[in-house]
């Protein structure tokens, strides 16, 4: 446990420091977000219909940008090798760095929602239920975006391979994501049950991912 | 204490970078990998540590703990220095003492040893190629491990780093522990040669 601790502590750490990653997602999102309502202008009933369909997209965005550099800092600087060799499973170790990536980089964003709800004329209840559908869902982004930065560092390509492998699984999030928002706000689904499909996937990739992402580690070893 | 390895082969890239290698050391023992650019060395080390997957024979550690496998029984000091440039010296070496857990020693007096300890709170983005080598060199005290497997370990260190380096070899092995070192340059210390890839 100690070994986790340390490890998530370490990349939270250097995520928030200068140079780190956790603002990079954080002003991306805020720049989709805002310039959103200037292009598809002053009309507040369409803006409020668009409002969470663009908070997702701007979340699921944000979140893959700086998840190509999950394992390629430590790869480049040779931190990997001692993780892979250490008495700390290496699955783990995956986990516990998806989970520092997700505390460092996904919340903020979840955090920064209500601000950017008033921008898109979302009420309230609007607000609170794209909150809660991306605190839900952005977890399984980021334990499916594992996997394309495990494959990253193993074949060699950047940020380009990562996004072709990745976009394709976060697709069902997006659309559960979404669909239970709109339920919350106009209706007439029930929010339960695209919000419980949405739950499931993130506990299907909190289970994979980290063995995904390790297998791919271990077999590109080089 | 007993690292040995039998018909060990390995192939990178589809060539055959050696074949049928046989090697042993004991405790106290120190062994100095020499060969030409290319003739395996480095990859010899990331057999051992289980970096890479060989592609014949078999590396064993007899007489360690059994409960362990042999990469976690081992130090691998690599080209990389595995240090955040974000982090202090401080911070990097107490993550590493964290993280790669057994027995550990205090990191405040390994810097000291290394002689860095003037450093402690300095971002590891300001130290010179000679100073990361010297705090790659305090994980290694930091944190206790039988078998240590050094890629080039003098590089970037000046003399006196040299020496330093040399008396905290001869005190690894004096403590029981095992050295696989490849080199161009002398160790400094007492080494039996194992020579890869013919003459150099």
């Amino acid at each position: 446990m100690t070994a986790l601790s340390a490890l998530i502590r370490r990349d939270i750490r250097i995520a928030l420091r200068v140079g780190g990653g956790a603002l990079i997602g954080v002003l991306f999102f805020l720049t989709v977000v805002v310039l959103m309502p200037f292009a598809v202008g002053p009309d507040l009933a369409l803006l409020s219909r668009l409002g969470p369909a663009i908070l997702w997209l701007g979340a699921l965005l944000a979140s893959l940008l700086t998840l190509d550099r999950l394992f390629m800092a430590d790869h480049e600087d040779g931190s990997l090798d001692l993780i892979t060799m250490s008495r700390t499973p290496l699955e783990l170790a995956c986990a516990a760095k998806a989970l520092a990536h997700w505390l460092a980089a996904g919340l903020p964003l979840i955090v920064a929602t209500p601000v950017l709800g008033l921008l898109l004329n979302l009420d309230m209840v609007a607000t609170g239920a794209v909150a809660l559908t991306l605190l839900a869902g952005t977890p399984a982004l980021t334990f499916t975006g594992m996997i394309g930065a495990a494959l990253a560092v193993t074949l060699h390509r950047g940020g380009l391979l990562m996004a072709v492998l990745v976009l394709p699984l976060s697709i069902p999030v997006l659309i559960f994501g979404v669909a239970a928002s709109q339920a919350a706000i106009v209706g007439p689904m029930t929010f339960g049950a695209p919000f419980s499909i949405l739950c499931a996937l993130s506990l299907v990739s909190l289970v994979i991912g980290p063995f995904a992402a390790a297998a791919s580690l271990k077999h590109g070893l080089d | 204490m007993q690292l040995s390895g039998h018909g060990v082969t390995c192939v990178r890239g589809g060539r055959e970078v050696f074949a049928g290698l046989d090697f042993g050391a004991g405790s106290g023992e120190a062994v100095a990998v020499v060969g030409r650019n290319g003739s395996g060395k480095t990859s010899l080390l990331r057999l051992i540590a289980g970096l890479l997957i060989p592609a014949g024979g078999t590396i064993a550690l007899h007489g360690g703990d059994a409960e362990l496998t042999l990469p976690e029984q081992c130090h691998y000091l690599g080209h990389r220095d595995a240090l955040k440039p974000a982090l202090s010296v401080a911070e990097n070496l107490t993550f590493w003492a964290d993280f790669l857990g057994g027995e550990r020693f205090d990191a405040g007096e390994s810097l000291a040893t290394v002689g860095l300890d003037h450093a402690a709170d300095l971002p590891a983005a300001f130290l010179s190629a000679g100073q990361r080598r010297r705090l790659s060199l305090a994980r290694l005290l930091t944190v206790r491990r039988p078998v240590w497997l050094l890629d080039e370990p003098t590089t970037a260190l000046d003399v006196a780093g040299q020496d330093m380096f040399s008396g905290l070899m001869r005190e690894h092995l004096a403590r029981g522990g095992l050295i696989v070192a490849a080199t161009h340059a002398p160790l400094g210390i007492d080494s039996r040669e194992l020579r890869i890839g013919g003459a150099v």
